[in-house]
């Protein structure tokens, strides 16, 4: 491709007459992406994600042994070296198998937590704002009462009356964290409510369902991504905190947090049983921080660097 | 009359991703102790070329001049602390809008001291007699009062008067004035004008008027520049305002509404790449 | 003054008079509808998702008549909506059943173990306030500095690791290997019987009795935790220090005070950081807040006996009666905090101040 042909796809980029929507639409992207990818650190954040999922995938293969099953007699709490490159727990296994299995457990616990508590605030937040009045206030003194709790101990006191487990923590802490994305989607809802676009769709008699549902939905959807990406570091850690506690994944799951607790008897004498899952907690909220933050960037200039 | 202060060439350049942002292009003009008006249309540059003679550009502002020179003073080569030193001692600035340009959250009084403490060795007492008096001297009816009171509980007029009152008490010999009354109702703009007039002449400082109200500047000023995109396109006395030779002036001046003409449709202003170039 | 003026400012003080009688009203319905909030929950978790909550109380080791009776005293014949009656009723008097672990009454429990907490917490925001907001100022002052982005990845290493392996490693460190600091407790086996708390602070009841060997003491088993919690709560100040500072750098009243000729130092300190101060109080607050929250973790980790291990110890003994307690005791204070730091922030801005 010669370089005037970029140079004229660029311009027809960033024009500032687009000819369609779709012209815009690409073009608005195009700029989101040079912000983004202009951010050094957005960009690790982004790959240490995608270094996540792949990890995940593939453990099946990236794994040298079995997360669950160890070598009881010859490899109890071996210091790390070229078979165990973390070392091995108390019960012989190899950490860094546990590791890579562990992954799957954070990916699970984010993205239910998103697919549960996103919707839930999209929900409460478009009706509140749509409906104004009585609804609203209600619905938002609801949000506001749930966002000043204290969510780890609330987590923590739901886990511990439903019973501990994977799948409970992932409930407890879905309902603890929808009340942002509620207060989110209300104030994009408010900002659009009144725009000729959706008179207009009124007058032709949509149903306010249908309304909320089908055009005020999806535009809050970019900014409740943002704010889900943001977030994804606080979910891992609750997590990870839940497991550490005994409340979240139950052995012999191989979940960081829960990792952390079981090497904590040896932390003084083995300290890699602990350290290593942990570090890798740290990687992964690392990399959800980064990339939310070049999201947000990235996509909402205002907030640039506040 | 050895000039005040001599502007020659002066340009404001800001580099920013989308290449070289120009806002000021070579502006030269010389100021005595008299009133230059400095108009022209939203974004012509006036605020900044008034702000890069106060050396109060953003920090990412590459500001050049031939000469930039204050009572002899070469401005860009002075050290920062000296400019700092001339900056409300003996050049002050009023800026447009009392509201945001006023410290929130301290109090009139200690704002107006704080100016004078922080160019003359004075004691507490002796600092609020001196700022008790410039308050009154901007015409503030109960100055111990207003004294206490911080920015949001006084009206836009009193707030700008106050604004005056901490920019001339340390008595500096001259003054940028930016829009000074562009935030304010019409009744009070009067008042206002009226009161830094006074203390303009009384005091023998050389004024810069910066408007985009031509009507008032060739009224309130003895001279008028006029700036498009970053350049002097002309400059008069404004008594010859009405002999405008340069068409963008002629534009401003057709713009303005007068009293008793009906005009239909509403003029619009030309713009000629030309002028710019 | 014109008239026009008079009039504004006559009206600007009627209005802020009913402004201050509507802020008072819509603070009491907040505050009572968190609280009910609180109970709600806390009754629901409680009473309403077990599915015998007498066993989830007592164990399911009780004997049949201490069941019994525990049913009828919790009420539980009674329709839920009476049962949540007396639930607040007894909250509000501080009476949540007793601990089975313990034995004793939840509340005598959660009396003895809140000064630990606070005592923690409280030297935690302290820390993390003096240097978190310097840096805050420093990063925003030169932004995109270098320093700038030290303290942003300091920041961002405080949002992302989890607390309680900090505190793991901070111990193997400085503990097991440096032996900078004492084991995980409050203080040495030998002053548990010479020293008799006053306040439950014990640094500070060990100064006011002049028991220095104590404070010393004290001071090395509360330094570490203290600094995990100090970093949490650094993390969070210093980035929206930074934020809000950047706001103020930017408003025009610091091109005013520059045109006043005020040294850099004094803009920073006097003006961008005095207005920055406002929303800052919130801040700390919140972290303060926060760290009270995280206690669940760092007192586990350093057998911290306040009121975040007395809740793991119960956990682990499904003692729900002492987990809900201290549940609702951690909440109703990080909720008083929410609240009284929304006051303060009223007090401290003089445009929302009244009169
Ligand atoms: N920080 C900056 N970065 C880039 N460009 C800037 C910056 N500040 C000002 N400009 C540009 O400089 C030009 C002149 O601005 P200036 O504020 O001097 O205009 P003005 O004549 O005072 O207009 P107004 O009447 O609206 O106050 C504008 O086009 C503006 O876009
Ligand atoms: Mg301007």
């Amino acid at each position: 491709m010669s370089a005037e042909a970029i140079q004229t796809r660029r311009d027809w980029l960033l024009s500032d007459r687009p000819a369609s929507r779709m012209q815009a639409r690409l073009g608005r992207a195009y700029v989101a992406w040079r912000r983004f990818s202009a951010n050094p650190l957005a960009f690790v954040g982004l790959l240490i994600i995608i270094g996540l999922l792949v990890v995940a995938a593939f453990a099946d293969v990236l794994a040298p042994y079995s997360p669950t099953i160890g070598d009881l007699k010859g490899s109890r709490l071996l210091a790390p070296s070229a078979a165990h490159w973390f070392g091995t727990d108390d019960l012989g296994r190899d950490i860094y198998s546990r590791i890579i299995y562990g992954s799957r457990w954070t990916l699970y616990v984010v993205i239910l937590v998103a697919i549960i508590a996103a919707p839930i605030g999209l929900l409460v937040g478009t009706v509140a704002g749509y409906a104004g009045g009585w609804t609203d206030a209600i619905l938002m003194r609801i949000t506001d009462i749930f966002l000043a709790f204290p969510k780890l101990i609330l987590a923590l006191a739901f886990v511990a009356a439903l019973g501990p487990g994977i799948e409970n923590a992932v409930l407890a802490i879905a309902i603890t964290s929808w009340p942002p994305y509620a207060r989110i989607a209300r104030a994009e809802t408010l900002t659009v409510r009144n725009s000729d676009y959706i008179k207009a769709v009124q007058l032709m008699g949509a149903s306010p369902f249908r309304i909320v549902l089908r055009h005020i939905m999806p535009l809050c959807i970019s900014s409740l991504i943002i704010r889900v990406t943001l977030d994804m570091a606080g979910i891992i850690l609750t997590a990870a905190g839940l497991g550490f506690l005994g409340l979240g994944a139950q052995p012999p799951l191989p979940e960081w947090g829960a990792m952390i607790a079981s090497g904590r008897r040896f932390v003084l004498d083995q300290w890699w049983v602990a350290g290593a899952p942990g570090f890798a907690i740290l990687i992964v909220s690392l990399g959800f921080n980064l990339l939310g933050d070049g999201l947000r960037d990235a996509l909402d200039p205002r907030s640039g660097d506040q | 009359m050895s000039a005040l202060l001599e502007v020659d060439d002066l340009r404001v350049n800001f580099p920013t991703r989308t290449g070289l942002v120009q806002a000021v292009r070579g502006v030269s003009f010389s100021l005595g102790r008299e009133r230059l008006g400095i108009v022209g249309e939203s974004g012509s540059g006036k605020s900044q070329t008034g702000r890069a003679i106060m050396g109060l550009t953003p920090p990412q502002a590459e500001v050049t001049a031939k000469k930039l020179a204050f009572d002899g003073i070469d401005l860009l080569a002075a050290p920062a602390r000296q400019r700092r030193a001339l900056r409300g001692k003996r050049i002050a600035m009023i800026l447009q809008d009392p509201k945001y340009s006023l410290d929130p959250v301290m109090s009139i009084g200690r704002q107006i001291v704080e100016t004078l403490r922080t160019h003359e060795k004075v004691g507490k007492a002796e600092a609020r007699d001196r700022a008790l008096a410039m308050l009154e001297a901007v015409q503030i009816r109960d100055p111990a009062r207003v004294f206490d009171l911080h920015p949001h509980e006084v009206s836009g007029g009193m707030g700008q008067r106050a604004m005056i009152a901490m920019m001339l008490i340390a008595g500096p010999e001259m003054m940028i004035a930016d829009e000074p009354t562009s935030a304010l109702d019409v009744t009070v703009q009067l008042d206002v004008l009226g009161i830094l007039d006074k203390l303009v002449s009384e005091r023998g400082m050389g004024l810069i008027f910066i408007s985009h109200d031509l009507r008032l500047v060739s009224s309130f000023c003895d001279r008028v520049i006029v700036m498009y995109a970053g350049k002097v396109v002309e400059q008069l006395k404004a008594s010859e305002l009405r002999d405008a030779q340069h068409p963008y002036t002629r534009g401003l001046l057709n713009c303005m509404p007068r009293i008793g003409f009906e005009r239909h449709p509403l003029p619009v202003l030309d713009r000629k790449p030309e002028w710019a170039a | 003054m014109s008239a026009a003026e008079n009039q504004v400012a006559a009206r600007r003080g009627s209005a802020r008079a009913v402004t201050v009688l509507s802020a008072i009203g819509r603070f009491l319905v907040i505050a009572i509808t968190t609280y009910l909030g609180l109970l709600a929950v806390t009754f629901f978790i409680g009473r309403v998702i077990p599915i015998d909550p007498v066993l989830a109380v007592l164990g399911d080791r009780a004997p049949a008549n201490v069941v019994e009776r525990t049913r009828r005293e919790m009420g539980l014949d009674l329709p839920l909506i009476e049962q949540f009656y007396i639930y607040v009723k007894n909250a509000l008097n501080g009476d949540f059943g007793t601990s089975v672990l313990t034995t004793n009454p939840v509340m005598t429990d959660i009396r003895r173990a809140f000064p630990a907490t606070i005592e923690l917490a409280t030297l935690g925001t302290l820390i993390g306030s003096v240097i978190g907001v310097p840096l805050g100022v420093l990063a925003a002052v030169r932004r995109g500095s270098l320093i700038d982005q030290i303290v942003r990845i300091i920041g961002l290493i405080g949002y992302s690791v989890p607390i309680f392996w900090l505190g793991l490693l901070g111990l193997v460190l400085f503990y097991a290997k440096l032996q900078w600091v004492a084991f995980p407790a409050r203080l040495d086996v030998v002053y548990e019987y010479t020293f008799t708390p006053i306040t439950g602070f014990y640094l500070l009841d060990a100064a006011m009795q002049g028991q220095w060997d104590v404070f010393y003491d004290a001071f090395r088993h509360i330094i570490l935790p203290a600094s995990l919690l100090g970093y949490f709560s650094l993390a969070y100040i210093s980035r929206m220090t930074r934020s809000f500072m950047l706001n103020e750098l930017s408003q025009e009243y610091i091109v005013a005070a520059r045109a006043k000729g005020l040294s850099e130092r004094r803009i920073i300190w006097a003006h961008a950081l005095r207005n920055a101060a406002v929303p800052m109080v919130t801040v700390i607050a919140l972290s303060y807040a926060g760290l009270l929250e995280g206690s669940v973790l760092t007192e586990t980790v350093f057998s911290w006996p306040g009121i975040g291990l007395y809740i793991t110890n119960s956990l682990q003994n499904a003692d729900m009666n002492a987990v809900l307690g201290g549940t609702i005791v951690i909440g109703s204070v990080f909720i008083a905090i929410n609240l009284f730091s929304d006051l303060l922030y009223r007090v401290l801005d003089p445009r929302t101040k009244a009169g």
